[in-house]
C-alpha cells in the first residue's frame, strides 16, 4: 500500500487517487497470482529439459535402433547391453494384469455408486474407496510381497508356482490400487448423464440392469474411456509396488509368474545405486524416463480430451 | 438367446406364461448384475481390511513406543523410526510453505482473474491437468536433474526432497482449490462488486473464505500424498542410513516410506516386522488425514 502511494505519478487527477492506488496494488497482486499459475509452465519445461538433454547425449552414444529393438537390458554391467524391450515387456505385462482387475471392477463399482447405491450407502462407501486411493504405494508393495505372493504360491493350480518376486502379485495389487481412480472418474461421467434419459428408459419398461448397461454406460462412454486410459497410464507410471514385489531382473517374457523389471522399477533401482553424474549408467535413467514420460503423456492427453468431450455434451 | 428359447416354446405355452418367463429371466439377470456391481465394491473393501489386518498382525510385536523413539539400527529388534518421522515432518513443512500457497494462488488466478479465451491461460489449464497425471518417478527425475545433482548439485537433502514433493503435489492443490473456488456462486462476487469492492477485495474477502473448507480438504489430501510418496525420493538418493534427526534444510534425512522400503528390501524377518509396524504408523497418519479431509468436506459442504 505504502509503495503504491509513493510511486503514484504526480500528474494523476486528484479524484482518481483512491481507486488508482487500489488498482495499482491489485495489479501487483494479480501479477503475483499469475506467476503462481505460470509456475506450472516452468515445471513442465523443467521436466522436458531434464529428460531431453541427457537423453540426447545418451542416444549419441547408443543408437535408438539398439535401444528400442534390443532384447537385452544390462546397462550397468561391464559388457553393457541397452535393449529396452525387456523393460517394456515387464511394463506391459504388469499393466495388463492391473487393467484386467481395475477396469471391470472400477466400472462396476462406478455403476454401483451411481445407479444402485442409496444416498446413505453411497455416503460411506465412496469415502472408503477414496481411502483405498490414499494408501501409500509402499504399503501396497508390502501387501503384495507378504500377503498376495504367499497366497498365490500356496494355491497355485498351473504347474510351477510363481517365484517369490513375480509380476502377477504386483499387477493384481496395482489393479486394486487404481480401482478407486477408475471408479471415481467413471462415476463422474455417469453422474453427468441427464436424469431424463434414465426416466425415459424406465418409462419404456427397462429394468435397472438395462438402464445401466444400455443407457447410462453408452451415454457416459467418453468419460468412462477417459477413466480407463488414465487408469492404464497410472499403472504404467507406478513404481513402488513393482520395485518391491516384482523383483529387479529385466526379463523378456510374458509369463506373469516370473520376476520382471518395469521401466519405473529400473529408474527407481538406478537411484539406489551410485551412478556417477554424467556416466552412461546415469544417462540411461533419463533415456528410460523419457520413454515412460512420452507413453503416459500421450495417454493423459487422450484422457483429458475425452473428459472435455462429455463435459461439453451435457454441462 | 432368451427370444429364441421363448420362440421355440411359443406354440405349446400360453402367452401369459411367456411374459412371466421373460420376467423371470429379467429378474435373474438384474439380480446377477446387482450382485456383480455390489461385489466389485466389496472386493475393494475386503482388500482394504486384509491390507490393514496383515500389517497389524505382522507388525504387532514391534508396535510400541520404542519403535517411535529409536533410530534405525542394523539390529532389527532395536531399529526405530524417530529420524524417519522427523524427516517426514520436514517434508510436510516445506510442502506447507511452498506448494499450498502457490497452488491456491494459481487456482485463484485461473478461476477469478484469467481471461479464459487467452491462449496462455488455456495452455496453463491443459498443462496443470497433464502435470497431475505425470508419474511420480518423473518428478524424481526433475529433482535429480536440477536440485539433487546436475544444475544445483545439492545432494539428497531435506530441501531437495521437500521441493521435489512440492512440485509433485502442486497440481493436486491447484485442481482441488479451483473446484472449491468454482463451487462458490458468482452472485457472491457480483454482490461484493456491486457494493464497490474491487475484484481482489471481493475475491479475498468473500469468495476465498467461502471456499476455505474445499481448499483445506484438497491441501490435506495433497500433504497426505506427499507423506506417502517414496519413488521420487529414492531416485534423489535418499535411501541412506540416517541415525539423527534433520537439523536444517541442508541436512541429510530419511522419511517414513523410504525407511519402510529399506526394511522391506532386507532379507531378515525382523526388519519385515519393523516395516509392518512402521506401516501401521504411516497408515495411521495418512488415513487420519484422509478421514479429516473427507469429514471437512461433508461437514462444510454448502449447497448455495
Amino acid at each position: 500500500m505504502a509503495v503504491a502511494t509513493t510511486r503514484r505519478p504526480a500528474s494523476r487527477p486528484l479524484e482518481g487517487l483512491e481507486a488508482g492506488s487500489r488498482r495499482y496494488r491489485e495489479k501487483v497482486i494479480v501479477g503475483g497470482l499469475f506467476l503462481c499459475a505460470a509456475l506450472s509452465i516452468v515445471l513442465t519445461l523443467g521436466i522436458v529439459i531434464a529428460l531431453v538433454v541427457p537423453s540426447v547425449e545418451f542416444f549419441r552414444s547408443i543408437s535408438p535402433v539398439e535401444f528400442f529393438t534390443g532384447t537385452e537390458w544390462a546397462p550397468l554391467f561391464k559388457n553393457s547391453k541397452f535393449g529396452v524391450l525387456p523393460l517394456l515387456s515387464g511394463t506391459i505385462v504388469i499393466t495388463l494384469i492391473a487393467a484386467v482387475i481395475c477396469l471391470p471392477l472400477g466400472l462396476l463399482a462406478a455403476i454401483y455408486l451411481s445407479e444402485y447405491a442409496s444416498r446413505r450407502t453411497r455416503s460411506f462407501v465412496k469415502p472408503i474407496l477414496e481411502i483405498l486411493a490414499g494408501i501409500p504405494t509402499v504399503v501396497y508393495g508390502f501387501f503384495a510381497l507378504t500377503f498376495i505372493t504367499p497366497l498365490l504360491r500356496e494355491n497355485w493350480l498351473f504347474g510351477t508356482p510363481p517365484q517369490v518376486f513375480n509380476a502377477l502379485s504386483a499387477g493384481l495389487v496395482m489393479g486394486i490400487m487404481i480401482l478407486p481412480t477408475v471408479a471415481s472418474i467413471s462415476e463422474d461421467a455417469m453422474f453427468a448423464v441427464p436424469q431424463s434419459l434414465r426416466a425415459g428408459a424406465a418409462a419404456l419398461g427397462a429394468t435397472k440392469y438395462e438402464i445401466s448397461t444400455r443407457v447410462v454406460v453408452p451415454a457416459g462412454l467418453s468419460g468412462i474411456i477417459a477413466a480407463f486410459v488414465l487408469g492404464i497410464s497410472r499403472a504404467i507410471g507406478e513404481t513402488m509396488i513393482v520395485l518391491i514385489a516384482a523383483g529387479g531382473t529385466p526379463n523378456l517374457t510374458f509369463n506373469p509368474a516370473e520376476a520382471m523389471q518395469t521401466m519405473t522399477a529400473f529408474i527407481g533401482a538406478a537411484g539406489l545405486g551410485d551412478q556417477a553424474t554424467g556416466s552412461i549408467g546415469y544417462k540411461t535413467i533419463f533415456a528410460v524416463g523419457i520413454t515412460l514420460f512420452v507413453m503416459t503423456l500421450v495417454m493423459n492427453i487422450i484422457s483429458i480430451r475425452l473428459v472435455r468431450k462429455y463435459r461439453e455434451v451435457y454441462d | 438367446m432368451s427370444t429364441s428359447a421363448s420362440q421355440t416354446n411359443a406354440p405349446t405355452t400360453p402367452p401369459i406364461s411367456l411374459t412371466s418367463r421373460r420376467g423371470w429371466r429379467h429378474r435373474a439377470r438384474d439380480g446377477a448384475f446387482r450382485g456383480a456391481v455390489t461385489g466389485s465394491v466389496i472386493v475393494g473393501l475386503v482388500v482394504l481390511v486384509a491390507l490393514i489386518l496383515q500389517s497389524l498382525i505382522e507388525g504387532w510385536p514391534r508396535l510400541n513406543l520404542d519403535l517411535l523413539t529409536s533410530f534405525p539400527s542394523s539390529f532389527p529388534e532395536r531399529a526405530g523410526i524417530q529420524s524417519a518421522i522427523f524427516g517426514t515432518l520436514w517434508m510436510v513443512g516445506i510442502v506447507l510453505v511452498t506448494a499450498i500457497p502457490i497452488g491456491v494462488g494459481a487456482a485463484i488466478y485461473m478461476e477469478e482473474f484469467a481471461d479464459t479465451e487467452a491462449w496462455y491461460n488455456r495452455l496453463i489449464d491443459v498443462i496443470i491437468q497433464n502435470l497431475a497425471a505425470v508419474p511420480s518417478i518423473v518428478y524424481g527425475i526433475l529433482g535429480l536433474a536440477f536440485l539433487s545433482r546436475g544444475l544445483l548439485d545439492l545432494g539428497p537433502v531435506v530441501l531437495t526432497a521437500g521441493l521435489t514433493l512440492s512440485f509433485l503435489v502442486l497440481p493436486v492443490v491447484i485442481i482441488a482449490s479451483r473446484e472449491a473456488i468454482r463451487a462458490v456462486p458468482s452472485s457472491i462476487l457480483d454482490g461484493a462488486l456491486a457494493l464497490g469492492a474491487t475484484r481482489w477485495q471481493g475475491v479475498s474477502r468473500q469468495v476465498l473464505p467461502a471456499s476455505i473448507p474445499g481448499i483445506a480438504t484438497g491441501s490435506i489430501l495433497a500433504v497426505s500424498r506427499a507423506i506417502g510418496e517414496a519413488a521420487p525420493l529414492l531416485l534423489l538418493g535418499a535411501l541412506q542410513f540416517i541415525t539423527f534427526n534433520p537439523t536444517g534444510l541442508g541436512s541429510s534425512f530419511t522419511a517414513l516410506p523410504i525407511q519402510i522400503f529399506n526394511w522391506i528390501s532386507r532379507p531378515q524377518e525382523g526388519f519385515h516386522i519393523a516395516a509392518a509396524a512402521a506401516i501401521i504408523v504411516l497408515l495411521c497418519i495418512t488415513l487420519l488425514m484422509n478421514a479429516v479431509a473427507i469429514w471437512l468436506r461433508n461437514r462444510f459442504q454448502q449447497t448455495w
